[in-house]
């Protein structure tokens, strides 16, 4: 295996386009090195990307949103108050992966890259309406989050492609975000079902709303009809079950060691109408 | 598969080894260095035995290549008692009967340590929480809990 | 909270000195087994058959030889032929013959300078396989028409399979045993409520964080060394020299620190692969250690239960009649715990008839190991399930129809041998007065009460004593330290000669340095070492009185040893001040020579510990994700030695319990692959998993110990798995009778049950 330190991007990419055989980024390294100890992966070209300069900062961009390097860590994400008062669900997604000592390592753009269905971070990224800037071989650009997994291990990205940051959109008034998601002990395992909602009230009425749902389909869905089932309504008994429902329709989870078709599908429901909740009470300032 | 030279702090020492670029950092602390005091227990970041602090961040140290640590500053086990003063935590660990087998406690100092650095007072679900990542299978967590908010007691009142 | 409820009346035994090899453990410096390294030292590392059943056809390791740095490889063709019983069993598990017989299966294994080169030739040993029907689990491995696996491992309990009836050939049984008294027959009959019900348990590994390792290095002549976390060195020298054809005396065992056992390093697994290694490498050490997923596919987890208990009970709660038929599987070999489970099952409980049938059953899984209390967990999953339903049903306290049936001093037990002193009434009666007892609890939330037992073990056992020339003590033990014995064995000894517990070191040898000695396991160190340890103290006593006795010139009959020195005994036997230690010590080169002391012997008296556990749960009803609220352990420690580490025992066992209740199992695909070998799916509990679990040391003294000692380190795990289904009955009204109880099966029985 060929370890690189390239000291900017267009370096990184370079290498990556060029290379043969399989190559691999590393940011926090959480899942590269497990798989390649595990003698799943082991790559012919390994590229750090923790040399580059400005890759680990966390930055207002010019609307008042965020723009997050892709070496930032979770707990530096965590510690980041600005970031984390406007996107606490986002915030949340990331920090519950693993333990804290992954938390020093991990970061938002490699469990994005990784692929997994259950990623903890995605929903959340996907229900904010963040964007990735993607910068390869012919130049830069932008995508939405929801477009870069394709399935379990595998993204859109081309040969040569990085991640260079990830955008999210100014939060506006009066909206709230929340991520739950559901795990057979406290701490430690891979989401059985994850929910990730975003919304925003006028008054008690929700106008807008985003709700993202993960480990229950080869990617991470972004389910329309659950946030239609809330929009315009105080989050009452009735749209709550409108929106349980539509999230477990909405599921095309398997079964598998972590659980069955059955169970994710109620637990899907189950957590849409807990998150919306506590999301609700963000944007209606009970709870920040 | 040539090696790469790797220099770093270690417990305040410059230390320097020739690392394979898929060794790990605990691969290089234990075998290169001769530090065995961080533990693999699983090698998928899942137990917390191997835990050091990285630049003063808590981290695997089965999650860290060797080659990655180039320049910069590691805290292990090791270094945790200041000559042949304990710290505290080693302490308490020893007093409250924190530990059976023993395995599992290098890294919980470590982890400890680096929480009471950043909270001095803690509450013990967050101990609990913060120590998630740490596996013990003998003591049921109990007196290790007991340990740490009793040294978070005492530091406290030394301060 | 820890309560005790007799008080000492000792200097020492009963306090809570720091133990001696703290220091050692909280700095890093204590070695464990992959921490030793020698000059010259190779890496091995093992090739594993990635099917749960397959004929070996070929192995081809040029392509792994032809590397530069890789030394030896080894197969089935190196090691002798001609093996029976267990020794076989234990070849044939150290490395597949002509089959494999689980996922994870050892094939192959190559020794190289380096771990990553050792691992890179591994990949490259190119290995044929012909794959062979399979099977999983007990139920399916029982019935007639199962793939056969190992014909002829049956042992004289089993019919042979020509002659009988072919709807009767049960393939997979190695072993059936049945036993009871009385007529089960009629206890039904006089019953007021019977009930019968089927209980499952799935496999669990022990779970130790410390994975196996070992150094081993053995000449063409034969003689060995080892370096190896064990729990008991004597075990692995046997079984290593057995497998290699080796003699025992010729390989000298080491054990390092153990990272924790629970049982599961009471064998051996790799340990023959380095020392084979090694022979053909030209004697170079070979350090080989296991990666957790080797662990758990490749060492020793739990059988796995199948159950049916039936108990007849009067409306008063007295029990009339009990049967238990178990089928365990532990793995492609003969050794599931199918015995152990029958003898604990209905132990705890005076029943006029009882019977039971245990059959024994192989299947493509890994070879089980004892897991603390072997079988006993399982079977009071069962019967204090059903015990807990049958109280309910007749509307009885738990502890009060437990009270009703309790065995007490005198009382036959269900599987034989007649109760000495016991302390089962004393630890149901601890929990009853206990403030958790009384905990008001809210909605969703539900109390469980279940009480377990071990018998606990005597064991072959070795200990020697020497005064050093200062008048401190040092004391060999034969049994590693893996929860603090060392501490204790130092208190009973320092007790024993009434000088300070800093004055005494007590070392875990070799091999080399002592007679044989059993491993640390059924509760056996504190209880076998430390009995052993105090009679060698005695030994040594006695001729320190006989020096002072020479010097004074009395009979030394008229000597007696009184706080750490020699004193006449009585006035008439003459004025002489009390001779210290110290000063017999100094001066015995010239007395007579060293003073020592020795005891062998399998010791009896062995104490019975009974415990009972009382847990409180919340279930979320949307979720069914079960959360412990409360948990009160009370056990049988005869005496506490040490109480901090008799509470660590009590602790640990109810954690153990609780991953096993409510997350832990082995999980195989379709295609026989262990899912779940890593502690990412393999469920341990984790700190914020866990409230405090507080305990009760009941302290009823075991006579057959010289400061009452009982073992306590197996029985906590025995109540924990019937006292959360307990517990999650009382909290949803759902009852479970299979384990784990995760959230998915939790919640289908309450959804179940609300559909009607």
């Amino acid at each position: 295996m060929r370890y690189h330190r390239p000291t900017t991007l267009e370096d990184a990419v370079s290498i990556a386009a060029t290379a043969s055989g399989l190559t691999r980024f590393l940011a926090g390294g959480t899942d590269v090195l497990v798989q390649m100890r595990s003698g799943m992966i082991i790559p012919d070209d390994l590229i750090d990307l923790k040399g580059i300069a400005g890759l680990r900062e966390i930055t207002t961009t010019a609307e008042g949103g965020w723009r997050i390097g892709v070496t930032i860590s979770g707990a530096e994400l965590g510690s980041h108050a600005g970031f984390r008062r406007d996107w606490p669900g986002v915030v949340e997604g990331m920090q519950l992966i693993g333990s804290t000592q992954v938390q020093g390592r991990a970061t938002l753009t490699g469990n994005l890259c990784n692929g997994s269905p259950a990623a903890d971070s995605v929903p959340g990224l996907v229900a904010a309406g963040a964007t990735v800037e993607i910068t390869g071989p012919n130049g830069a650009r932008e995508m939405p989050v929801e477009e870069i997994p394709v399935g379990p291990g595998k993204t859109s990205l081309k040969t040569g492609e990085i991640i260079s940051a990830i955008t999210l959109p100014p939060r506006g008034d009066n909206g709230g975000d929340a991520y739950l998601r559901f795990i057979p002990r406290t701490e430690m395992d891979i989401a059985v079902v994850g929910c990730a909602v975003s919304l925003r009230v006028d008054g008690r009425t929700i106008t807008e709303a985003r709700v993202a749902l993960g480990a229950v389909a080869p990617t991470v869905l972004l389910v329309r009809e659950a946030a239609d089932a809330i929009v315009g309504t105080t989050l009452d008994d009735d749209a709550l079950a409108a929106l349980a429902k539509a999230a477990a329709a909405a599921c095309r989870p398997i079964s598998d060691k972590r659980g069955t078709v059955e169970f994710r599908t109620d637990l899907a429901g189950v957590l849409a109408r807990r998150t919306a909740r506590i999301a609700y009470d963000r944007a209606i300032g009970v709870s920040k | 598969m040539s090696k790469i030279h790797v220099t770093t702090i270690i417990n305040g020492d410059m230390a320097e080894f020739l690392a394979d670029p898929r060794e790990t950092l605990l691969d290089c602390l234990r075998d290169h260095l001769g530090r065995t005091g961080s533990k693999e227990g699983c090698g998928t970041g899942d137990c917390g035995a191997c835990s050091v602090t990285l630049d003063g961040v808590l981290v695997c140290s089965c999650l860290v290549l060797g080659v990655e640590v180039e320049g910069h500053r590691i805290e292990t086990i090791e270094g945790m008692a200041n000559g042949s003063e304990l710290h505290p935590l080693q302490r308490k660990f020893i007093e409250h009967a924190a530990l059976q087998c023993g395995f599992c406690t290098p890294g919980i100092l470590v982890a400890a340590k680096a929480l009471l650095e950043r909270n001095p007072d803690p509450a013990e679900e967050e101990v609990r929480y913060w120590l998630a990542g740490n596996l013990c299978r003998c003591t049921g967590y109990t007196k290790i809990v007991d340990a740490v908010m009793d040294a978070a007691a005492e530091m406290r009142g030394a301060a | 909270m820890n309560m005790r409820v007799i008080d000492t009346k000792f200097r020492l035994v009963g306090t809570r000195p720091n133990r001696p090899d703290g220091l050692d453990k909280v700095t890093g410096r204590a070695r464990y087994g992959a921490d030793f390294s020698l000059p010259g030292m190779l890496w091995g590392a093992v090739v594993r058959s990635p099917h749960a059943h397959a004929r070996i056809l070929k192995i081809d390791a040029s392509e792994a030889l032809a590397l530069d740095g890789v030394k030896a490889v080894v197969t089935r063709a190196d090691f002798p032929t001609g093996l029976t019983g267990e020794d076989w069993n234990l070849q044939e598990n150290t490395m597949a013959g002509d089959v494999a017989l689980y996922d994870g299966h050892a094939v192959a294994a190559v020794a190289a300078a380096s771990a990553l080169l050792a691992q890179d030739a591994a990949r490259r040993i190119k290995v044929e396989y012909e794959v062979l029907p399979h099977v999983i689990d007990v139920d399916d491995a029982i019935k007639p028409g199962a793939p056969a696996i190992r014909p002829g491992s049956g042992d004289h309990s089993v019919p042979p399979q020509e002659g009988v009836h072919p709807d009767m050939v049960r393939h997979n049984v190695v072993r059936n045993i049945e036993f009871g008294h009385g007529d089960v027959e009629e206890g039904f009959a006089q019953a007021d409520l019977v009930m019968e019900r089927t209980y499952k348990t799935e496999a669990t590994h022990q779970g130790y964080i410390e994975p196996h390792a070992c150094v081993g290095q053995m000449g063409e002549d034969g003689k060995g060394e080892m370096w190896v976390c064990t729990q008991g060195q004597w075990f692995i020298r046997r079984m290593c020299a057995a497998v290699l054809g080796t003699d025992a005396a010729q390989l000298r065992v080491t054990p390092s620190e153990i990272g924790g056992g629970f049982g599961g390093k009471t064998t051996i697994f790799m340990e023959p692969l380095a020392l084979a290694l090694s022979r053909k490498a030209g004697g170079r050490p070979v350090k080989i250690v296991m990666s957790r997923s080797e662990v758990l596919r490749a060492t020793g987890p739990t059988a796995s239960a199948s159950m049916d208990v039936k108990i007849g009970m009067k409306k008063d709660g007295a029990m009339t009649a009990a049967r238990a038929e178990f089928r365990m599987q532990g793995g492609a070999f003969p050794g599931a715990p199918v015995d152990l489970a029958l003898y604990c099952a209905f132990a705890a409980y005076k029943i006029p008839a009882v019977e039971h049938v245990g059959y024994d059953v192989l299947a493509n899984r890994p070879k089980c190991a004892a897991y603390r209390a072997p079988g006993a967990p399982m079977g009071a999953f069962a019967v204090e399930s059903l015990i807990d339903d049958m109280c309910r049903e007749l509307g009885l306290d738990p502890i009060e129809a437990r009270l009703k049936n309790a065995v007490r001093e005198g009382d036959k037990s269900s599987y034989g041998p007649t109760f000495g002193k016991i302390g089962l009434v004393e630890t149901l009666e601890a929990v009853r007065k206990h403030p958790n007892y009384s905990a008001p609890l809210g909605p969703n939330q539900g109390r469980g009460v279940a009480t377990g037992y071990w018998f606990n073990h005597g064991g072959e056992t070795s200990v020697s004593l020497a005064i050093s020339e200062d008048g401190t003590a040092q004391v060999s033990i034969g049994t590693p330290d893996i929860g603090g014995t060392r501490s204790s064995i130092g208190l009973m000894v320092a007790e024993t000669l009434g000088i300070p517990y800093e004055n005494v070191r007590v070392n875990v040898v070799e091999t080399g340095a002592l007679g044989v000695n059993e491993p640390t396991h059924g509760s056996r160190a504190t209880f076998a070492s430390g009995k052993a340890a105090v009679i060698a103290a005695q030994q040594a006593i006695g001729e320190m009185c006989k020096r002072a006795a020479g010097e004074w010139g009395i009979d030394p009959e008229a000597v007696e040893w009184y706080d750490g020195a020699a004193r006449p005994a009585g006035s008439n036997a003459g004025k002489f001040p009390p001779m210290t230690i110290v000063e017999i010590a100094r001066k015995m080169g010239s007395t007579g020579g060293p003073i020592s002391g020795h005891h062998e012997s399998v010791p009896d008296g062995v104490g019975n510990s009974f415990g009972t556990h009382v847990v409180d749960v919340e279930v979320d009803p949307e979720t069914g994700r079960t959360t412990v609220l409360r948990y009160l352990v009370a056990q049988d420690a005869g005496r506490a030695i040490h109480p901090s580490y008799v509470e660590g025992q009590f602790q640990g066992g109810a954690a153990q319990g609780i991953g096993w209740a409510l997350n832990e199992e082995y999980v195989y695909g379709s295609d026989g692959r262990l899912q779940n070998s890593v502690f990412l799916d393999y469920r341990v509990p984790v700190a914020s998993d866990l409230p405090p679990i507080d305990t009760i040391i009941v302290e009823v003294p075991n006579p057959g110990h010289p400061y009452g000692v009982r073992g306590v380190g197996e029985t906590g795990i025995t109540p924990p798995l019937p006292a959360i289904a307990n517990a999650i009955a009382a909290a949803t009204g759902v009852r479970l009778r299979h384990l784990p109880m995760t959230p998915p099966k939790v919640l289908a029985a309450i959804k179940a049950r609300a559909d009607g």
